[in-house]
């Protein structure tokens, strides 16, 4: 069942007038899909991101979960949605509470009253889909920023949701902490978890099945990456940028190589170019 | 010369069970003029490394001179070594605190000793040169400004130093495309004002590939190889020994080579990349 947003507004508590994070959106998140979402700091992509679980209520308009308002007093309908709806930020370190990796993990099953055989079975599911089987009874402290935020993907996983929520979870991680945590989101798409990453990294969005644009609050584009990227006007007007592929493919077109429009990746681009001539 | 490291190495909570060494042996030599990048996994010893050079961490074990600066001399002139060497941290704009801009701005080149008078004119030319009205903010709260700005201003309390050597620690982390390519386009601009050698610690192999002279590869506390991008970023061995990855454009060219096509040259910018492909025709 999908996430539907219809005519969301948000606007964050303040003593003067109030500006709205998020302005009138309306749009429902497909089951299993992968959607990424793009825009400047500032246009109100984190806002929407907690708005899915309700960790933001609307001032206005409603999010639904499974067909479930977010917008309840009633806290176990609450808690049923961010069961649903797990969320990664950015830096690991401030999302670890345990001091050994396994009760990391076990926190979120445990406070869901899971019973204990159960909850082992999720800690080997969990470490299992982020590839972290091996330091379970080690301490996270001593991990890559790579392994960190695999964790911290495997303490939601524990949860067993339906959706995962990324705001910027590889901003900080070295190249190949970046490769790890895109490969394992990849793979739990595959496995039929809704993906929704939030990222400055266009190249991230090349394999999404949607991209959605934000800027000052309001949804602005909303497509295929083909599509998106495909409107270089579009793509100046929100100070988005190609994917370098992308980049290169359409400066081979201005010195003369007819490569046909797409998105790339440096090997479709490669094998491209090989076939222009 | 502008830095000469010797033989530099470092334990964190040495003598302890805790002990973890972060550096060792590492000997480098930076000319002023350069663009230095350095890169390395989490954990390789990079940030130890650059907060040696501004006295941030204490000298343990090797040499390290800076202009003529020596820091294993017996009281070392730190003053002058910190307005010798500007030092960005990772996301700098959590380290403001003043309550306006000027105040916040004018912090480093008052504890420098300067007049009254030479301290607001440092602090109107770095706000200028970050790309910030000096009219308009500086009465403003640092806080009140977008993150982009904030970032901007943090650079400036540095700059507002003149330093000849600038450092910066991951400075296009977390920022969107605009803003990215609006710091990289400060770094470049502040280099021909007046800080001739900059260092950027970086986990983008494609800005780093851009816009550096040379490349320093940290790997285990060790400087694995110091030369130009296209020799470390064309070391498919070092490479993968490392577990670095190399900029987009270089992948481009390695698949290009493995269906066959071999370039002229070997690029590691989009420019160069595009001009192998097109000029001469070298296909």
């Amino acid at each position: 069942m999908p996430i539907t947003f219809d005519h969301v507004t948000y606007e964050y508590p303040t003593d003067g007038t109030p500006v709205p994070a998020v302005k009138d959106v309306s749009l429902e998140i497909a089951d299993g899909s992968f959607v990424c979402v793009l825009g400047e700091n500032g246009s109100g992509k984190s806002t929407l991101a907690k708005l899915m679980n309700g960790l933001l209520v609307p001032t206005d308009g409603d999010v639904r979960v499974d067909g479930a308002s977010t917008n309840t007093e009633d806290e176990d309908a609450l808690f049923a949605i961010r069961k649903k709806v797990g969320m990664v930020f950015q830096n690991p370190d401030n999302q670890m509470i345990a001091s050994i990796i396994e009760d990391e993990i076990a926190f979120g099953p445990e406070n869901l009253g899971v019973p204990r055989e159960e909850i082992e079975e999720r800690i080997t599911y969990a470490l299992e889909a982020v590839g972290m089987t091996q330091p379970r009874h080690h301490t996270p402290e001593k991990l890559s920023g790579g392994q960190k935020q695999r964790i911290a993907i495997a303490s939601v996983l524990a949860m067993r949701p339906s959706t995962l929520v990324l705001d910027e979870s590889t901003a900080m991680l070295d190249p190949k902490g970046r490769r790890e945590v895109m490969e394992v989101i990849r793979e739990l798409n595959r496995q039929g978890i809704t993906i929704v990453l939030i990222t400055h990294y266009m190249e991230e969005t090349v394999r999404a099945d949607r991209v959605i644009v934000m800027s000052e609050g309001a949804v602005v584009m909303d497509g295929t990456p083909a599509e998106i990227f495909g409107d270089t006007e579009a793509v100046r007007r929100y100070h988005l940028e190609l994917p370098i592929s992308d980049y290169l493919a359409e400066k081979l077109r201005e010195a003369g190589l007819s490569l046909p429009h797409k998105i790339y990746d440096e090997k479709s681009l490669a094998e491209e170019i090989c076939r222009s001539k | 010369m502008s830095i000469e490291v010797k033989d530099l190495t470092y334990t964190y909570s040495p003598n302890t069970p805790y002990a973890a060494t972060a550096l060792r042996g590492v000997s480098l030599h930076i000319e002023e003029g350069e663009y230095v990048g350095i890169i390395g996994k989490t954990g390789s010893g990079k940030s130890t490394f650059i907060q040696h050079l501004n006295a941030l961490i204490r000298l343990q074990s090797g040499e390290i001179k800076v202009y003529d600066i020596d820091l294993n001399a017996k009281k070392p002139d730190l003053k002058k070594l910190r307005g010798t060497v500007g030092m960005v941290m990772q996301y700098p704009e959590y380290q403001l605190f003043d309550e306006t801009v000027e105040k916040d701005v004018s912090y480093g080149p008052r504890n420098l000793g300067l007049s009254e008078e030479e301290i607001r004119e440092r602090v109107r030319e770095a706000i200028e040169l970050v790309g910030l009205d000096y009219e308009e903010v500086r009465d403003r709260s640092p806080f009140e400004l977008s993150g982009g700005q904030k970032r901007r201003v943090a650079i400036a309390g540095v700059i507002a130093m003149r330093p000849r050597i600038l450092v910066l620690d991951e400075p296009i982390a977390g920022l969107d495309p605009r803003g990215k390519q609006e710091i990289l386009a400060l770094i470049k601009k502040l280099k021909n004002a007046y800080s001739p050698t900059v260092i950027v610690v970086s986990h983008d192999m494609d800005s780093v590939a851009e816009n550096c002279d040379k490349v320093a590869l940290f790997a285990d506390g060790e400087i694995a190889r110091f030369a130009s991008p296209r020799e470390i970023f064309y070391d498919d061995e070092l490479l993968s020994r490392t577990e670095m990855d190399c900029p987009s454009v270089v992948k481009v060219v390695k698949e290009l080579e493995r269906l066959g096509k071999s370039l002229p040259t070997r690029p590691v910018t989009k420019a160069e990349l595009v001009a192998a492909l097109t000029v001469g025709e070298g296909v």
